[in-house]
């Protein structure tokens, strides 16, 4: 390379002078940069394995701490996902606020989708601590890009779904995210530890809607059965792919964004959930589930996966209504959002005047 | 007319505005312009169930029936609704939900701010746990009508249309029957002309700071508080009843 540098320099045609200095600024740069990687590779290498270390002692990760790209990458795609499920969550359980059948279960429906806009909220937030924008993520949401969870694609059907949502749902939402409030990124754990919270609670209030209606009348024993058929499959569905299937398990594990295998997780929901359904007295569509007595679990039939992929790959009962009702509320606010903006300036401009 | 049935009256206003409205605004939940606005429109929604559920509740009693809240709120006939027309009137778009909230938010505090002093007890206790919230919806309401208005051309047009539309529907909140003068006698409620100086100053005040103009048509409608309602109503009722209708006599 030096010697070429050398060779550029001694040129002596006037002609040809100019071009010379350029291209001398060219391969000094070209040199330059190929320092710089070399550096940058050592530099990270060193970097990977002081943040691994760090991971291994539990020290959480936070917003300014260097960080592999990948684990960025990894932590935006997956909490912004939970926040888009979280805000498409509210669709299915809105559609019910206004036939709630009584005023207590408005006020308490109403206050829990609200929850859910919240958790949204610091879940967004948590992404912009990564250098995400959250209009961005949002309108990945919009054109397909960015998935959520997949059991709001099923239609609510009848006021036992909100029971059913409640217990199972959010029951299953539960198990995933007990184990994120340890998650080696700081804000996302924070955020969790709120989430976890107000998810047990409702979790709470839809097996009470479960119970009164499965204590009820036969229109309403009927009603809570049909929902719990309907919810029963796409809820062990929310753990995602089986083990052998999953793409990301092993690096989020090795990363402690996840601290447990898919597998692991719905069987622990399957464990609780069974004798919950028992002990209110509605049966779990499943005719080869048994008690194992020797891994004291349950065992449980073969899931639907192609009914899975199809719904992950946009064929659900409701995927693209939800979507469009999304991508509405932002076309249809567009202009709120433009004149909250324009007040806001002219109001700065007035204070600087 | 006896007193307690003025009151049962007045208070089932009281608890039919909170419940129609709130039951408009709960459509939108999951539906609003931003998350933000989304999260604060469901808790107007959730402040005025709450508020239909304790003023219904008291009317209940009132009643000289065995009637519950649920009861009052599901299972009546849409003409004996003495909500004010206003509050029925559709979602629109989102200056149209502002403009009906500010209306209404302009007249209810002061109103709740002279309950919370009637001898009634029981109405002084509610009005005074509705204020709290209603302070905080009027404020929302207003800092929104004014940020519409001074905004850009298209969000100053249309909550100038939101006003057009909805401005005929607000000579309503001041309906004054019998059942009102009996208790205005027996102070347990205040005169409603005081109430509207309070309104017309806040109506003016935010309406100069948003630029936007009182239509010249002043034409005004009636009905809602006497149990004759819009087109809306009936569909409104249709989701609102639907459980109740479909499930008779069972327990939620």
């Amino acid at each position: 390379m030096l010697k070429l540098i050398n060779l550029l320099l001694i040129t002596r045609d006037r002609k040809h002078c100019s071009i010379s200095f350029v291209l001398v600024g060219v391969v000094y740069t070209y040199i330059c940069l190929v320092n710089a990687l070399f550096m940058k590779n050592i530099d990270i290498k060193s970097l990977e394995e002081k943040f691994q270390k760090k991971i291994d002692a539990d020290i959480k990760i936070e917003p300014n701490d260097w960080m592999p790209d990948n684990y960025r990458a990894t932590l935006i795609r997956q909490i912004s996902q939970h926040a888009h499920s979280e805000i498409v969550g509210m669709l299915p359980e809105g559609n019910w606020i206004t036939r709630a059948p009584n005023l207590r279960r408005k006020a308490v429906l109403l206050a829990k989708v609200q929850d859910e806009a919240g958790h949204g909220l610091y879940l967004y937030c948590a992404t912009e601590t990564l250098g995400a924008d959250r209009e961005d993520t949002i309108d990945d949401l919009h054109s397909g890009k960015a998935k959520y969870s997949s059991i709001f694609n099923y239609p609510t059907l009848s006021w036992a779904d909100m029971g059913a949502i409640g217990w199972l749902v959010d029951g299953a939402a539960i198990m995933n995210q007990v184990p994120l409030c340890r998650c080696s990124y700081g804000p996302y754990a924070r955020a969790m530890v709120r989430v976890c919270k107000e998810e047990s609670f409702h979790q709470r209030q839809g097996f009470e809607i479960m119970t009164k209606l499965a204590s009820g009348t036969k229109e309403q024993k009927e009603m809570a059965q049909d929902a719990l058929n309907r919810f029963w499959w796409p809820s062990l569905m929310m753990f995602g792919p089986s083990d052998a299937d999953s793409k990301h398990t092993d690096q989020s594990m090795k990363w402690k964004i996840k601290r447990h295998t898919n597998d692991e997780l719905r069987q622990q929901f399957v464990d609780i959930t069974v004798p919950q359904a028992e002990m209110i007295g509605l049966t779990i569509p499943d005719k080869d589930l048994k008690w194992n007595e020797s891994t004291k679990s349950y065992t449980y039939g073969a899931i639907n996966w192609d009914e899975f992929w199809q719904v992950v790959g946009g064929n659900g009962p409701c995927n693209k209504e939800r979507v469009d009702a999304r991508r509405k509320a932002k076309e249809d606010g567009k202009w709120v959002v433009e004149a909250a903006m324009a007040f806001a300036n002219k109001r700065s401009a007035k204070k600087s005047a | 007319m006896t007193k307690q049935e003025a009151l049962y009256n007045y208070v089932l206003r009281l608890g039919d505005d909170s419940l129609i409205l709130g039951q408009r605004l709960a459509e939108l939940c999951g539906h609003g312009p931003i998350l933000e606005e989304d999260i604060a429109l469901t808790n107007i929604s959730l402040d005025l169930i709450g508020q239909a559920t304790l003023f219904l509740d008291y009317a209940g009693a009132l009643s000289g029936e065995t009637k519950s809240n649920d009861d009052l709120a599901f299972l009546r006939l849409e003409k004996e609704y003495v909500n004010a027309l206003l509050l029925e009137q559709p979602n629109g778009h989102f200056g149209d939900t502002i403009m009906r909230q500010f209306l209404f938010d302009a007249f209810r505090k002061p109103l709740l701010e002279c309950l919370q002093d009637s001898s009634e007890k029981e109405l002084a206790s509610i009005a005074e746990k509705a204020l709290k919230e209603t302070k905080y919806h009027l404020k929302h309401s207003s800092e929104w009508v004014i940020r519409l208005g001074d905004g850009t051309d298209e969000s100053h047009e249309k909550i100038q249309g939101s006003l057009h539309t909805l401005y005929r529907y607000s000579h309503e909140l001041f309906f004054e029957d019998e059942s009102d003068f009996l208790l205005q006698k027996s102070k347990i409620v205040p005169e409603l002309n005081s109430i509207k100086l309070e309104w017309e100053k806040t109506v003016k005040n935010v309406f100069e700071m948003a630029g936007i103009a009182l239509p010249e048509n002043d034409w005004k409608f009636e009905g809602g508080r006497q149990g004759r309602h819009s087109e809306h109503m009936g569909f409104l009722l249709t989701e609102l009843q639907y459980m109740q209708r479909t499930y008779p006599n069972m327990e939620w």
